[in-house]
């Protein structure tokens, strides 16, 4: 077959270039249309290439399933919404048309041309506006059996469930100056910034720069597609600009942080200055009919013929209320289609040059006059006809008008400027009579607008207001520039005042997302929704996919008018992010997500450690290997029958040998100066003044309303050095509490968070001394380094050029996991050495590593509390049992009136120990953290706490944990019932801490 | 997102730092009723004006003081601790007595 054969009329058939404008004519497209084949050329959209094809049906709609096609042809409606097979909701004008695409109509049952529930449309006098609310609410229960009906009815797109996953990301740009909007006004802002030296940021929706200039024509300037050539040519040499084409700005958030999405990237743009140079979009006319088929903006109407050479039309009429329908009216009949007459809703054209070149033409124009209802019943219900009546007073028409045939009816009422960005912003709208047009002001500082977003509508005008934009910033930004060209004004006036003409059979459309019509609007304010942020709520205007670009102006105007207010007065509904929808991949993307890596992380992945999170650090809960188990992680994971062995394993191997646990995400703070213990006495609840260098002490913190948040150790090495340790999540906080209060009491002392800077191990168990002596000169004998002492040493490792070598080390003799034990701090450097040597050294006594699972069940077996798994944020010293670390003689402590209100209090709740025979692991009935305690196991009993940690004791061979419990219940040998998995009851015995020696004997030996 | 000038670090997004409360003088520890005690604790002023308050830039551990119009959200001046007037600062001498 010969190729040319094969191309369609639709390829072949387009207008002359310069038409055209996005198409590479050498490369066709080909995908399908509801099953039909689209043959379109490269640079078409969806949409163009139907068109093309003459497919004027596009989707049909939201309420009513009528017929809709094109209105704007720039992705700012609803219309053109359209099915792809992996995607919904696509925008038809604004999506590539690619080989292969299967396109299809939205919200139709059965096919697109004949959608069986077409017949609504002949049922819109019973679904009046608030229709849902109104009518399915009676009798009560009705709406259950009603929502499943209408939820079938109503709903856009089918979304794909077996979608796939995609790859999207972010990025982060700073630019001096951001403009977002190519057009004529953004084009000469970039370049006018550029030029004096900043960095700029040209920011535009469409895949080429120059907004209207690729589009439309202009009253004062006869060569557009010059100028842009001209503009994008010198922007594209320009070294200090970046250009983003496909690039929509999402959003506007404080001080000009901007979400701008290309691709599949989100890319969070600062920007010094910002201007936003995004135009307006065109508006459309109310009167009867006015969605069907060839109803489209003039602005469509030229994009369709300058971007994508598709001749919209044999024969159009034109509807206008400003001088630019004249100008479409003149494109049209230059491309070849027959314009049968320009209906102008004014008096008398603004510039009697346009006026002049029509009637050359020889188009009929009419004046005062406008398109009362349109006909129907073309292919795809495209209209055939329209009426066209005298306008006698605002909105209304005479009795009789003449019929006009056309397949084309081109609108042209005005603009609105593209607000939502500046909405958010803060800018507020105000309505200038005068000029019949929604105005911008009140913008925030180093945010500004240019170009038809501002009010301007000559070429002229808004490129010379892209200037003063960037002038101004530029002088914001502390450039001198010439303050003379500030100034920019222009007189033409293009919205027409009241281009709303409703017809008592309706179908006049406000909203053509919502198929809500001009009574609906009425009404609403009639049932006294009269504010438009009601009247948006109740008759869900602006709500759908175009986001009142095209329904705000005609419904405030509406609203203003029934309400007898201002158009200021009633304003416009909020807009807020996003400016168009966002997939929820550009949020939800790949994050970034960092975690802490201990000095010795490298020796816990050689031994197979299953690592955990701990804050925001990475720690092993336990080590596989410990009991001979070897699990690759990254295929799967340890059962929960190899954690519990695991653990058991560990345990016991430190209460009768000695194990070794990286604890180097514990907090660590560095208080040097004659201050230090003066600090300490003034932030923990403890007395810190006396004590003795050598020495370490217990360390409480509460906050100021008297509730335990972090403890720690702290060591007196000098009498002006002190190291005191925190919780791995707690160390930031508790710094950050030092240096707030010792800014204002200006004690001399340094405070330093060093947790990164110490790498540090526990290594614990009877045969601890054993080991740390093969390392060290110190005297460890218990009468030279007794329990609750601390020393700086040398501890030697093996050597990179000698055997061994020693590193400096801080030692400290703690309790810790309640066996006599060693925890170890050495500068980071060091961790994996000190790990090695004690490793090596550790072998004859067959030491092993243990996590930080295993050490949590340690501790909980000599009763130690974990703050924030143990306590919650009204634990107050009281109920932990922890006012032996109280110091009351002393004259403060951070939170210390707290602490004395709350305890002065009656106690409702204590924190407890408890057992549970072992049987109940294999039953399934052991308690978990959170599970609720109650007062008695009746059906009427209360909540009285919950668990907050509980484990199987292998040393203590039963189960074992901790519980809040009223008062009542926390004697001692009492019982208490807790609500386990499955809702059983279990009853647990109260019993004094710890659960495991508790003289004391092991850990101070 | 907003950008706080800090004193020390220059302009940077507001993520970074920590709100630590308005710049106001602590009832004396010794003397206050505890109901004083208690509003000083859980009440915190909510009306208009400026307002001057601690932040905290996190990254580099830093305190310092912020002026804010708690109308506009406008942050009007930031500046070092050692600014304040003495009078602002809770030294609680008389509580360490």
């Amino acid at each position: 077959m010969n190729v040319a054969e094969s191309v369609s009329p639709s390829v072949t058939g387009r207008l002359p270039a310069p038409m055209g404008l996005l198409l590479d004519r050498s490369q066709t497209v080909q995908f399908t249309f509801e099953g039909q084949t689209i043959q379109g050329v490269q640079g078409d959209t969806i949409g163009s290439a139907l068109l093309a094809n003459r497919q004027w049906l596009w989707s049909r709609s939201f309420k009513y399933h009528r017929a809709r096609g094109p209105l704007t042809l720039s992705g700012h409606d609803g219309n053109s919404l359209v099915q792809l097979a992996d995607e919904a909701n696509v925008l038809a004008d604004r999506t590539v048309a690619d080989n292969g695409l299967e396109v299809s109509g939205q919200n139709v049952n059965g096919t697109l041309a004949k959608d069986k529930d077409a017949f609504l449309n002949h049922f819109g006098r019973f679904m009046p506006v608030g229709f849902y609310y109104r009518s399915f609410y009676k009798p009560k229960g009705i709406w259950d059996w009603w929502e499943k009906h209408i939820r079938t009815k109503a709903g856009l797109g089918v979304v794909d469930l077996k979608g796939q996953p995609e790859y999207y990301d972010k990025a982060y740009l700073f630019h001096d100056i951001v403009v977002v909007g190519a057009g004529p006004a953004g084009l000469n802002a970039a370049l006018t910034a550029a030029d004096a030296g900043v960095s700029v940021l040209l920011i535009e929706d469409n895949p080429v720069l120059g907004g209207s200039l690729t589009y439309a024509d202009f009253v004062d300037h006869k060569e557009p597609e010059a100028l842009r050539q001209q503009l994008v040519s010198r922007v594209d040499a320009h070294d200090n600009i970046r250009v983003m084409t496909n690039a929509i700005c999402n959003a506007w958030f404080t001080d000009n942080w901007l979400p701008v999405l290309q691709g599949k990237r989100m890319f969070k743009v600062r920007a010094k200055e910002c201007i936003m140079a995004t135009g307006s979009y065109e508006q459309h006319v109310v009167f009867r009919n006015n969605d069907l088929p060839g109803v489209m903006m003039s602005s469509a109407a030229m994009r369709l013929m300058k971007h994508y050479a598709v001749k919209p039309g044999q024969q159009a009429v034109v509807l206008t209320g400003n001088d630019d329908g004249y100008l479409a009216a003149i494109q049209l009949q230059k491309q070849g289609v027959t314009v049968q007459a320009v209906v102008d809703m004014r008096p008398a054209p603004e510039a009697q040059a346009v006026l002049f070149d029509v009637e050359e033409l020889g188009i009929p124009v009419l004046f005062d006059s406008t398109v009362y209802e349109a006909t129907g019943g073309g292919a795809d219900d495209r209209i055939t006809a329209v009426e066209v009546r005298r306008i006698e007073a605002p909105g209304q028409v005479a009795d009789k008008g003449q019929t006009i045939t056309c397949d084309l009816l081109c609108m042209s009422a005005g603009y609105m400027p593209a607000y939502q960005l500046l909405c958010q912003a803060g800018g507020q709208l105000s309505y200038d009579d005068q000029q019949a047009e929604f105005t911008l002001s009140k913008l925030p500082e180093h945010l500004r607008i240019a170009g038809s977003v501002n009010s301007l509508h000559s070429l002229t005008a808004v490129a010379a207001d892209g200037q003063r934009a960037a002038l101004e910033a530029l002088q914001a930004l502390g450039y001198e520039t010439d303050k003379s060209s500030l100034s920019v004004s222009c007189s033409r006036r293009v919205n027409y005042d009241w281009p709303i003409f409703p017809h008592p059979k309706g179908k006049d459309f406000v909203d053509f997302d919502e198929d809500l019509q001009s009574k609906d609007i009425v009404n609403a304010t009639r049932l006294g929704y009269r504010d438009v942020q009601l009247v948006k709520r109740f008759s869900t205007v602006g709500m759908g996919p175009s986001q009142g670009r095209h329904s705000a102006l005609p419904t405030a105007r509406l609203v203003a008018k029934a309400t007898d207010r201002t158009v200021t007065e009633t304003g416009v509904t909020t807009a807020r992010p996003p400016l168009v929808a966002e997939k929820l991949s550009y949020l939800a993307g790949r994050m970034f997500d960092p975690y802490r890596e201990t000095a010795m992380h490298h020796r816990h992945k050689a031994l197979g450690a299953k690592m955990i999170p701990a804050g925001t650090w990475q720690r092993p809960a336990y080590y596989p290997s410990n009991i001979g188990l070897t699990v690759d992680q990254s295929v799967e994971q340890p059962s929960r029958q190899n954690r519990d062995d695991c653990i058991e394993a560990e345990a016991r191997h430190v209460r009768s040998r000695v194990g070794v646990i990286d604890v180097s995400t514990l907090g660590g703070i560095e208080l040097r100066g004659p201050d230090a213990a003066e600090l300490m006495n003034r932030i923990y609840t403890f007395g810190f003044l006396k004590q003795p260098v050598g020495k370490t002490r217990y360390a409480v913190l509460t906050n100021e309303q008297g509730v335990v948040v972090d403890d720690g150790v702290a060591c007196r090495f000098r009498d002006d050095h002190i190291y005191v340790t925190a919780t791995t999540t707690g160390v930031s906080t508790v710094y950050q509490l030092m240096t707030y209060w010792n800014t204002q009491w200006r004690l001399n002392v340094d405070i330093t968070n060093v947790t990164a800077a110490f790498a540090a191990v526990n290594l614990a168990g009877p045969d601890s001394r054993k080991v740390l002596e093969t390392l060290t000169d110190l005297d460890l004998s218990s009468e030279g380094f007794p329990y609750l002492a601390c020393r700086e040493g040398k501890i030697k490792v093996p050597g990179k050029f000698s055997d061994t070598t020693e590193i400096p080390a801080r030692l400290l003799r703690v309790g810790f996991v309640g066996e006599l034990g060693y925890e170890i701090h050495v500068p980071s450097r060091y961790g994996e050495a000190l790990w090695d040597a004690l490793m090596s050294a550790g072998a004859a006594f067959d030491i092993k590593p243990f996590g930080v699972e295993t050490q949590r069940l340690l501790r909980l077996e000599k009763g130690h509390i974990i703050v924030s798994q143990d306590t919650d944020g009204m634990s107050h010293p009281g109920e932990l049992g922890v006012t032996w670390a109280i110091n009351r003689k002393k004259p403060y402590f951070n939170g210390c009136r707290a602490v004395d209100i709350v305890m002065k209090r009656p106690q409702t709740r204590k924190l407890v120990g408890f057992t549970l025979p072992a049987e109940l692991v294999k039953a399934g009935k052991k308690p978990e953290e959170g599970h609720i305690v109650l007062s008695d196991d009746s059906s009427t009993s209360a909540i009285t706490g919950h668990i907050t940690s509980c484990e199987y004791s292998p040393t203590v061979g039963a189960i074992i944990g901790m519980a809040y419990v009223s008062i009542q219940q926390a004697e001692t040998g009492g019982a208490f019932p807790v609500r386990v998995e499955g809702g059983q009851l279990v009853n647990a015995t109260v019993v004094d801490l710890p659960f495991y020696d508790p003289e004391q004997a092991r850990q101070e030996m | 997102m907003k950008i706080m000038p800090c004193p020390l670090n220059g302009p940077r997004n507001i993520s970074e730092f920590t709100f630590g409360g308005e710049v106001t003088p602590l009832p004396d520890v010794k003397t206050a009723t505890d109901n004083e005690w208690a509003e000083n604790t859980f009440y915190s002023y909510n009306g208009t004006g400026v307002a001057r308050e601690w932040w905290y830039h996190v990254p580099s551990g830093y305190w310092f003081v912020a002026e804010r119009h708690r109308v506009t959200d406008e942050i009007l001046r930031t500046y070092d601790p050692s600014e304040l007037p003495a009078d602002a600062l809770n030294s609680q001498q008389e509580a360490f007595q």
